[in-house]
């Protein structure tokens, strides 16, 4: 959520800083472009993983429009249709946001449970944007979903270190 | 540690307006999306033109990796030949003496397969590939199965064409972009493709199922599928050219077989884009 800058505050970060997070979500959605001929859904969604990783760490980095323009990009390289991942990733955007609201404590546990619904929720809502309700992809993206969501902390670690590098400590 | 609870930047007015303009924005754009969703769901060609320019842009990388790749993967090969190469060459003159007689009688056999094949006045169609590419990336998070080819309608690919590898069918090109094509894999829930058993001609069906195995489904009750069965398209349809190997039966379902498909698609073969076989007549054309 932004914040009024206040006049004692310290000076906006440089335009090169603030796009690290964008280019960062930008490069996990261009994972599918490795050279490797899939047969059935293997790769984790590694965009949706880096948003979702920087938006619960740090929900200052990214305004809530964000999700929109990123899942358009991913859209165009992931071969699911136009609009799926603008649409569900703009809605975990407002859920975490409410869950936002409410809760009172918030650890990594959460974060990662926070992330686990919202990936689970994006892989299938686009396996149904995608494909026939009859086509036997279930199994597998149960499987993709898992391996996903347990993949999680690892997306968290690069958005630290991301974050740490691109404040200079 | 406690998010903040509380929605207002501040006394500034024009900080709160902004988020909540923000906001928004945000919904307008979510509905915005909803719409092109359901285009594409419509009409899923609709937005072909931009994927393919991102594409344009995006398949060299992935073409450089996989160029990358084969030369990595070409060392250890390299070496070994290198090694192995004496005895290779004793080996293989072995073998082309021998082979000699095979090939004295292949020749007679193709001279008379042509001469009877005149005879019988049955014009073979010449079927020159389109062009030979390879693919260079595919759909790996997605429940479809599409691969993108590193050749577009500037080498003359169109949709439609069928794509074949050196073991057998890989699929057909569904959009084009001026470098690049996109590939409906065979494996796809969406690709059905007509074909018949070699051993005696059964005609069915082979549909993708989405987990990279496929569905074969005769019309009528007693298919007998057994495993091991091999099918090839039949040519109707018009896409495929007959005679393409397809897949190979693994198992039994309550109404069909499942099979796999004989070309595993893979970024180090060649992947062959040949015309359709009969082309549909252009839209628009009178019709007699």
């Amino acid at each position: 959520m932004a914040h009024a800058r206040n006049p004692f505050d310290p000076a906006p970060p440089r335009i090169g800083v603030r796009l690290v997070p964008w280019l960062s979500v930008m490069a996990g959605s261009m994972l599918t472009l490795w050279p490797y001929i899939a047969t059935f859904p293997i790769l984790p969604p590694c965009g949706l993983m880096m948003l979702l990783g920087w938006r619960l760490m740090r929900p200052e980095v990214f305004r809530i429009w964000a999700p929109l323009p990123l899942g358009l990009f991913d859209d165009l390289l992931s071969g699911q249709p136009l609009g799926s991942a603008m649409l569900t990733w703009t809605l975990c955007f407002f859920a975490i946001d409410m869950i936002d609201q409410r809760t009172v404590f918030r650890d990594f546990w959460q974060d990662w449970l926070l992330a686990g619904g919202s990936i689970g929720f994006c892989l299938l809502a686009g396996r149904y944007f995608a494909s026939p309700f009859g086509a036997h992809v279930d199994t597998v993206l149960l499987l993709q979903a898992v391996i996903s969501i347990l993949l999680f902390p690892v997306a968290a670690r690069i958005c630290g270190w991301l974050d740490r590098r691109r404040e200079g400590k | 540690m406690a998010p903040t609870r509380n929605r207002r930047p501040g006394f500034s007015r024009r900080a709160q307006y902004g988020l909540f303009l923000s906001y928004v924005i945000a919904v307008a754009l979510a509905l915005v999306a909803a719409v092109l969703l359901a285009l594409s769901a419509l009409d899923p060609p609709a937005f072909a033109a931009l994927r393919a320019t991102v594409a344009e842009a995006t398949t060299p990388i992935s073409s450089g990796m996989a160029g990358m790749g084969r030369w990595f993967a070409s060392i250890p090969s390299g070496i070994g030949s290198y090694i192995g190469v004496r005895d290779e060459n004793e080996r293989l003159k072995k073998q082309i003496a021998d082979e000699h007689a095979l090939i004295m009688r292949a020749r007679a056999l193709s001279y008379d397969n042509r001469r009877l094949m005149a005879l019988l006045r049955l014009r073979e169609r010449i079927d020159n590939p389109v062009v030979a590419a390879r693919l260079v990336s595919s759909s790996a998070s997605s429940t479809r199965r599409t691969a993108m080819l590193n050749a577009g309608f500037w080498q003359g690919v169109r949709e439609g064409q069928p794509v074949r590898g050196p073991d057998g069918l890989i699929g057909r090109i569904l959009e084009t972009g001026p470098n690049t094509a996109r590939v409906l894999l065979l494996a796809d829930p969406d690709s059905k493709v007509p074909v018949r058993r070699t051993r005696d001609g059964l005609s069915a069906i082979v549909a993708g199922r989405g987990d990279g195995l496929l569905e074969i489904t005769a019309d009528t009750a007693s298919a007998n599928f057994q495993p091991g069965d091999m099918f090839v398209t039949t040519g109707a349809g018009g896409i495929y050219a007959p005679g393409v190997p397809v897949a190979r039966v693994v198992g039994l379902t309550h109404d069909g077989a499942l099979a796999r498909g004989f070309a595993q698609a893979s970024s180090l073969d060649w992947a062959l884009v040949q015309h359709a076989f009969m082309p549909q007549p252009a839209q628009g054309a009178p019709l007699p």
